[in-house]
């Protein structure tokens, strides 16, 4: 079955599903048709839609979402969810713009803002698996802790000036043919091939499966569950940590209002990128994929310029929709 | 196994006088267990008889509250399942303990992976393919490493957790009830790979249901009864009927009178009287062949049956909990038409006491008296709600009436005994004055006490007119109470006749099918 959807889609599609058990990449070959689909649609429709630079923007512009999404894949491969990222985004833009401010060096700033994000996830991660409290609520409490210790550190949106902060944020590499990537961009897609790498070539990231598969196998596996556990919390901590500084970046500010609601698109993205929400089934390529997909909406809305931008939203909420039917319709059986 | 007799090598594991307590059960009363290398050790016991929570205590999942546990000689206390398999002791639970959504070869090897350039390197895939179909193949396992567990049928998981314990370098391997979802072929392919491990030296641990397997795969065997030994021997000297009484016992003169009662009773029921249940071709695809039943006021029809004989099934049906694909059932004389629901199924006047008390009957966090009245809250629907006084009166008549213990109803049902707490749920059905109850293992892991009272409320129940089915894994128990005998086998009603003169080996040839019972089950067809 998914022999014929990669042969209708590309030629080494075909070999890259004979290359496995082909059923574990169908959602993910579905959510690339999904995308592929959509560009070539938005190419005939649209002029300039095609352009190689509109996807290179697409990475630019969602680059901190692509990191989260990253960080949300561990969790819900394990079966677990995430609420605080988009808080703890907003907090990382407060930290890094008030610290930058205050006039620490670059390096401190980094340092302190991804040591703080990743802190926060930790601490989730204990309080799931070692107090037995449900992922939801340990991270809804982590969601209104951040946004509020926001609020501690500044009412108002807070600029940043700093040169370094603006080379970065405005740098990028040029590309044959003239395009370009930005640097931001570049970083996004570097955390996703470590990810890549951790989940399928480690044993950590083995053990995240296993997780997912079953908790009480891999324990009684011998596996190392509570360190993995609260170490998927912690690399989502680490990951929104970083989203964060990718959005200050990006928006060049720190504002307490920030990336509000922004988890529920990462989760949309790792569901849309075929992850199963119970966990043991995803690829960090398909969360990559699944933020593309809701970048490519975005795009589309404003290449079209007479649809409302609530389209977005829309077309969204149909996609996660479809995609978790079309999940519990291949593992019904 | 005669060699071992005249020269036994020390004992892998010497488990000696261990205790083990929950609250006020007494799971484990003095075991004394001796594991020897190149040997198949059966371990053998009813439901509730400690043979599980010894296992257990061995590896670590439970700690022992008294006694000694000796690895090789020294004297040894696993905290983790992971510290006893680090000592070599592995255990393979009837539910496969593996992960599906990974290959076979990762569940094989999954924290014993090696890596390509060094520790950080990435975990060689192929190295891991490679090691995993050796070693499947060393045990004559045919399987394609590379292929997803989840992909392959429950014997063939069974036999790739075997393959992981033994790839641990186990020398002892624990199965605990391996055979339960297998068949024919697959379980001679499980004693294959059981009869290479012992040649290799392994102590194995196998706890079976099967009477049948026991005798053909086991060397030794150890009989526990109410978390106590009954004996250790050995198989070869050993008759299936010598082994069945010790399992069972023979206990308590109680019982015995309520054996006369039920067949005095015998000569009186049925025939004169309407029936109250009739079930006709009642069948379901997957879980029981077609099967006729029918319940007389005032009687006890005992279901005898193995583990996955189709017993619950059966009794799902006859609730509406589950919905026939065949047949017909009548309530009460009241036309044809099917229960749809357990619902429709309580307004008829029918009660069902599920097997799983934890998950389909207790509510934990709830009082004794709000566990016991919802059952008639639920009949009369919410707006109507009890009048206190009711409650309270209803409360304690059946507080009294099934001595209940401790004695106040205001506790959580989580604090009570699992006996206290079978009690309460068959309160729970009886102030619905149920015209037809169903019990599905109601003395299983209770204690003997417990036990026995349960059994005499059934006898007094049916005497006052209430008709019951009685389904227990506990052959005599099941010959004790009830009046008439319904023997299913194989997901199949295979014998139906009343309950006058037939004892345990009556019903144990009738199940295993030797010579008296093919001629029984010939009877029954016809």
């Amino acid at each position: 079955m998914s022999t014929q959807v990669a042969t209708a889609e590309a030629g080494f599609l075909a070999r890259v599903s004979r290359f496995s058990p082909p059923r574990r990449y169908l959602p993910v070959l579905g959510t690339f048709a999904l995308f592929i689909g959509m560009f070539g649609v938005g190419g005939i429709r649209y002029d300039g839609f095609a352009d190689p630079q509109v996807f290179l923007t697409l990475l630019l512009d969602n680059g901190f979402l692509i990191v989260l999404a990253v960080g949300m894949t561990f969790v819900i491969l394990t079966g677990g969810i995430d609420l605080s990222v988009g808080s703890n985004v907003a907090l990382s833009t407060l930290i890094a713009a008030r610290t930058l401010e205050v006039g620490w060096p670059v390096a401190a700033v980094i340092g302190v803002v991804l040591l703080s994000g990743t802190l926060l996830g930790t601490a989730m991660g204990l309080l799931i698996h070692y107090f037995d409290i449900q992922p939801f609520i340990a991270t809804l409490a982590g969601m209104f802790l951040a946004r509020g210790l926001c609020y501690l550190i500044s009412v108002e949106s807070i600029p940043i000036e700093d040169g370094t902060f603006k080379t970065i944020a405005f740098g990028s590499i040029t590309l044959p043919g003239g395009y370009y990537l930005g640097w931001t961009a570049v970083f996004a897609l570097a955390v996703v091939a470590v990810a890549a790498y951790v989940l399928s070539s480690t044993r950590f990231g083995r053990t995240v499966y296993a997780l997912g598969g079953s908790e009480s196998s891999a324990l009684l596996m011998g596996l190392p569950v509570a360190a993995t556990k609260v170490g998927v919390y912690a690399i989502s901590g680490l990951c929104a940590a970083l989203g964060g500084l990718l959005f200050a970046l990006y928006t060049l500010s720190g504002y307490s209002l920030h990336a509000v609601g922004m988890e529920l698109d990462a989760i949309a993205a790792v569901v849309i990128g075929g992850t199963l929400l119970t966990g043991g089934r995803g690829f960090v390529v398909g969360s990559l994929l699944g933020v593309l997909v809701l970048g490519t909406i975005q795009t589309f809305i404003s290449f079209d310029g007479t649809l409302s931008s609530w389209w977005t939203r829309i077309s969204i909420g149909v996609l996660v929709l479809v995609f978790v039917v079309a999940q519990r319709v291949l593992t019904r059986r | 196994m005669s060699q071992a007799e005249v020269k036994p090598p020390p004992p892998v594991v010497e488990m000696h006088d261990v205790s083990i307590t929950f609250g006020a059960v007494r799971a484990l009363d003095g075991v004394s267990l001796r594991l020897l290398p190149g040997e198949v050790h059966a371990l053998m016991g009813e439901n509730g008889a400690g043979k599980s929570t010894l296992i257990k205590a061995l590896t670590g999942v439970y700690t022992i509250d008294a006694g000694r546990v000796r690895i090789d000689g020294v004297e040894t206390q696993f905290a983790t399942p992971a510290a006893a398999q680090r000592a070599g002791i592995s255990t393979v639970y009837q539910e496969v303990n593996l992960v599906p959504n990974l290959t076979v070869a990762e569940n094989m090897l999954l924290g014993r992976e090696r890596h390509r350039f060094g520790r950080l390197g990435p975990i060689d895939r192929r190295d891991m393919n490679r090691r995993a179909a050796a070693s499947l193949q060393s045990l004559g396992i045919d399987v394609d490493p590379g292929s997803e567990l989840g992909s392959h049928p429950i014997a063939v998981q069974q036999l790739v957790a075997i393959a992981r314990a033994v790839d641990t370098d186990a020398r002892v391997l624990i199965l605990d009830e391996p055979t339960s979802s297998l068949d024919a072929d697959e379980v001679a392919r499980l004693f294959d790979v059981m009869r290479r491990l012992r040649e290799q030296g392994t102590a194995i641990v196998f706890v079976s249901h099967f009477l049948d397997q026991v005798f053909e795969i086991a060397d030794r065997m150890t009989i526990l009864r109410n978390g106590r030994v009954v004996g250790e021997r050995l198989v070869a000297e050993t008759t299936q009927l010598e082994l069945v009484q010790l399992m069972i016992g023979r206990d308590l003169q109680v019982l015995e009178r309520l054996d006369q009662a039920a067949h005095e009773a015998t000569e009186e029921a049925a025939e004169q009287r309407l029936p109250v249940l009739s079930a006709l071709g009642l069948g379901r695809k997957g879980s029981l062949e077609a099967t006729d039943l029918t319940l007389y006021p005032g009687e006890v029809v005992g279901i005898a049956g193995l583990l996955g004989s189709g017993r619950t099934e059966l009794a799902r049906l006859l609730f509406g909990a589950d919905a026939p694909d065949t047949g017909e059932l009548t309530v009460k004389g009241s036309s044809g038409r099917r229960l749809r629901s357990p619902r429709h199924a309580i307004d008829r006047k029918l009660a069902f006491c599920s097997e799983d008390r934890k998950a389909e009957g207790v509510f934990e966090e709830l009082s004794v008296a709000d566990n016991m009245l919802l059952g008639l809250q639920a009949s009369r629907g919410w707006l109507r709600p009890i009048p206190t006084a009711t409650r309270s009166a209803l409360v304690k008549e059946f507080m009294a009436a099934l001595d209940v213990r401790p004695a106040d109803s205001s506790l959580p049902m989580r604090s009570l005994s699992g006996g206290n707490q079978q009690k309460v749920l068959l309160a729970r059905w009886l102030i619905t004055e149920p015209d037809v109850l169903l019990l599905d293992e109601p003395t299983r892991g209770i204690d003997i006490g417990a036990k026995t009272q349960i059994q005499q409320l059934v006898a007094d129940l049916a005497e006052k007119g209430m008709s019951v089915v009685f389904i227990s894994a506990e052959l005599e128990e099941v010959l004790r109470l009830s009046h008439r005998l319904v023997v299913l086998k194989d997901r199949r009603k295979i014998a139906e006749r009343p309950n006058r003169g037939i004892d345990i080996n009556d019903v144990l040839e009738i199940i295993t099918g030797e010579p008296g019972g093919v001629a029984e089950k010939e009877r029954a067809d016809a």
